[in-house]
């Protein structure tokens, strides 16, 4: 019997798993639509604006990048869009157009291509991206509006303090937040895009864990150091934990962008510890640093241990006595 | 030794780390293992087993017949090669194995009357070493996939207690369910097999594991075992969630025993052996029938197989008589694999014959090939979570494109058994069995460099 056609020869196993990585991008697209509509929801049409010329600007740059860089096409691999939805979502909604522009070429260009594409860069590139906006334009980026200020008629919505800031003063001086927690949880309060909408963030979450995109423990060890410190911080005040954990960009961050990928830690343990590094960072910057949020800093500086962290947690082989073992038999 | 319930099941003392959750297609579960009709040819190469080829001890123009040896070795680690057809030796020579490797095989024609030799008789079996050396005549190698020559494994040293005889009916590997239809319809072959080489080497404690998705060879096999324990009740039956690869030996002895086996050892190492049920069926049979290993099941499955089947096969029949017993391919096979999806081997040519170690062969159409594009890493980790034996592969990926020896053994790549685990959960489609041989081929070229 001979065949007419070229027989396939691969190496095994000749069975694949239908993941791919397209798919888990768009999966994580699905799990930030929650976010997205509440983004539009309370800060009008103009945040759409920013997020699709986010997203465009970012899938244009890489692009761009990967034939200045006679790279293989990667857009097809939709990380570039997340991306862009991630810088959006960390920006506030009146900032000038061409800064979030900025932001796209140093994410895509500057934090992702330049280390050499997906999988390859140390940092989160939206985080990069949103910390040189910070540095760079520090009002433009903490010029909060208020939500739903855009149906009314004034042109300019009426801008207002981040509720964090006041929050921090619950501890100081006794302050009650000008926002309840009900608010807090639905999202209607002055904040980044993307970031203000609790039960969009954890509804994407859920989706993430659920169709085991990411793992649930980054977020969890995250959140949880927070909670247990700011419980600490606040004198067992259950108030001003919630509004810690609801307020500013933690639930953003410890869902979407602690536990990308390429910046976290792929061992369990490994990502314990980055979890509660996060965790500790973000509470220590909040509680005794002058910026009012911490969760972008706290993450960058994470990703940047990864490789330590890594090392330091690599699982030994099946079958490697153990120390103790060893002791034990002796006796 | 696990929890034991009421009913004299047990259930597993450790949970298998990792693995992958794949898709079983045990398609050919309910068709009975039927016979090929004889073939008018037979090839059979002098290398079908890990070890030593044989060397043929016939010559063209011979008349041999069914069960007569035709190779043989003098090494210890090697196994007999036994004519599987009466026939006339047409050519001894070189023939291409499917792993692209030459060996010199023997090629017989069929006579058609398939004589049975008549030197065969029972060997007489007293005590261990007649047993070693009875398993040897017989040809036996491991008929899970290894194929690790059965007598070299049994031939343990005196200074290695074994407690534990653990009886493989897991067949995690998916689509195949030959040593399922061995479990349902030699269960008493099955049964006498363990008790004899149990009484034989001396093995107190025997666990007989089956994977949680064959209820029904669990019954079996669980009504056989209670009506021969005796009061001691020294024989149990473990099942095993369905998650691949519980079947591999190391898995095995950790889910029977809580024992791992470190790296470079064996199963003997940590006081068990790991026996595939089928070859335990078959030493009963030779024990007492004195038939060597001269046929096996093997399951006929994939798209592109008009009707797939469990056949049972005189070794060194080629793949394409058995597809044609099969009704020949309904679709155009894209990829021919010779064994399991997950640690099978693609093939070239239907033309190979097929060895005593493959336990199924099967065709994919383009629909079940499942050929994707490799994309880049983006370190997510699936991979070292997927591994049973916690490698890391991303890790190995690094060190082998550095060639840096000392890492890639820090790495435990030599603990690596090829199961596929990381592969399959890849996103990113990255050939990371593949990568896993390049890393033991950089140390093993390093070692003969020293």
């Amino acid at each position: 019997m001979t065949l007419n056609n070229k027989l396939v020869v691969s190496a095994s196993p000749h069975d694949r798993s239908p993941r791919t990585v397209r798919s888990l991008m768009l999966d994580v697209i699905i799990a930030l639509i929650p976010a997205l509509i509440a983004s539009v929801i309370f800060y009008g049409p103009r945040a759409l604006l920013i997020e699709c010329v986010s997203v465009a600007t970012c899938v244009i740059f890489e692009y761009i990048t990967r034939i200045a860089f006679k790279r293989s096409q990667s857009i097809g691999d939709l990380s570039a869009v997340i991306t862009g939805l991630l810088l959006a979502f960390n920006l506030p909604v009146s900032i000038p157009l061409w800064m979030v522009v900025i932001g796209s070429l140093v994410a895509i260009v500057v934090a992702k291509q330049f280390f050499g594409g997906i999988g390859q860069n140390f940092v989160n590139p939206a985080l990069a991206g949103r910390i040189v906006l910070l540095t760079s334009f520090p009002v433009a980026m903490s010029t909060w509006t208020q939500p739903l200020t855009w149906t009314m008629s004034k042109l300019d919505g009426i801008t207002s303090a981040s509720p964090l800031a006041s929050i921090h003063g619950m501890i100081s001086g006794g302050e009650t937040p000008d926002v309840s927690l009900v608010e807090m949880l639905i999202g209607w309060r002055a904040g980044c895009l993307g970031e203000t909408c609790a039960i969009a963030l954890l509804l994407g979450g859920v989706y993430l864990v659920v169709r085991k995109v990411i793992s649930p423990t980054i977020p969890l060890t995250y959140i949880g150091t927070v909670a247990v410190i700011m419980l600490i911080a606040g004198k067992g005040d259950f108030r001003f934990m919630i509004y810690e954990l609801l307020g500013g960009g933690l639930l953003l961050g410890a869902i979407f962008m602690a536990t990308d990928y390429t910046t976290s830690p792929i061992t369990f343990k490994g990502k314990i510890i980055f979890g509660v590094g996060c965790g500790l960072i973000t509470a220590v910057i909040r509680i005794f640093g002058n910026l009012p949020e911490g969760v972008s800093y706290s993450i960058i500086i994470m990703n940047i241990l990864v490789p330590l962290i890594e090392n330091a947690t690599l699982p030994k082989p099946f079958g490697t006595p153990k120390k103790e073992k060893k002791e034990a038999e002796a006796k | 030794m696990g929890k034991i319930h009421v009913d004299g099941v047990i259930s597993a003392v450790k949970k298998v780390r990792g693995g992958v959750k794949v898709d079983h297609h045990k398609n050919t579960a309910g068709c009975e293992v039927v016979r090929i009709p004889v073939p008018k040819q037979v090839v059979l190469p002098m290398q079908q087993h890990i070890g030593a080829p044989c060397v043929p001890t016939v010559k063209v123009g011979d008349t041999v017949a069914v069960g007569q040896v035709i190779g043989d070795s003098d090494k210890f680690v090697s196994a007999p090669i036994h004519a599987s057809i009466s026939g006339t030796v047409t050519a001894v020579g070189n023939v291409k194995l499917p792993s692209g490797v030459m060996a010199q095989g023997v090629t017989i024609e069929s006579d058609g009357e398939m004589r049975l030799y008549e030197g065969l008789k029972a060997p007489e079996v007293n005590n261990k070493e007649d047993f070693c050396k009875a398993i040897r005549e017989s040809g036996l190698v491991g008929m899970g996939g290894a194929g690790f020559p059965t007598h070299v494994k049994l031939n343990i040293p005196d200074d290695k207690k074994i407690d534990t005889l653990i009886v493989n009916a897991a067949e995690c590997e998916p689509y195949i369910t030959v040593d399922y239809r061995e479990c349902i319809d030699n269960s008493w072959d099955v049964c006498s097999g363990i008790k004899t080489i149990k009484e034989i080497l001396n093995i107190p404690n025997v666990v007989i594991a089956v994977e949680d998705n064959k209820p029904d060879a669990f019954e079996i096999l669980h009504q056989i075992v209670d009506k021969e324990n005796g009061a001691d009740a020294s024989i149990k039956i473990m099942q095993l969630k369905s998650v691949y690869p519980q079947g591999a030996e190391k898995m095995m002895v950790q889910s029977a025993t809580g024992r791992q086996v470190p790296p470079g050892k064996l199963p003997a190492d940590v006081g068990c052996v790991v026996m595939n049920v089928t070859s335990i069926a078959f030493i009963s049979r030779y024990l007492k029938t004195g038939k060597p290993l001269v046929s096996r099941s093997m399951t006929v499955d994939g798209k592109a197989i008009a009707e797939p089947k469990n056949v049972r096969v005189p070794i060194g029949t080629s793949f394409a008589d058995v597809v044609e017993f099969c009704g020949g391919f309904k679709d155009e096979p894209v990829k021919i694999i010779a064994g399991g999806p997950m640690m099978g081997m693609a093939i070239t040519d239907i033309n190979y014959p097929i060895s005593k170690s493959n336990n199924a062969l099967l065709a994919f159409s383009k629909e079940d090939a499942k050929i994707f594009r490799e994309t880049d890493c983006i370190r997510c980790g699936r991979c070292a979570a997927a591994c049973p034996l916690s490698l890391v592969p991303t890790k190995v990926v690094r060190d082998s494109k550095a060639k840096d020896v000392d890492a890639l053994l820090k790495d435990g790549v030599m603990v690596c058994m090829e199961c596929g685990s990381c592969a399959y959960s890849c996103p990113a489609k990255k050939p990371l069995v593949q990568n896993m041989r390049l890393a033991k081929s950089i140390i093993r070229e390093a070692g003969a460099k020293k």
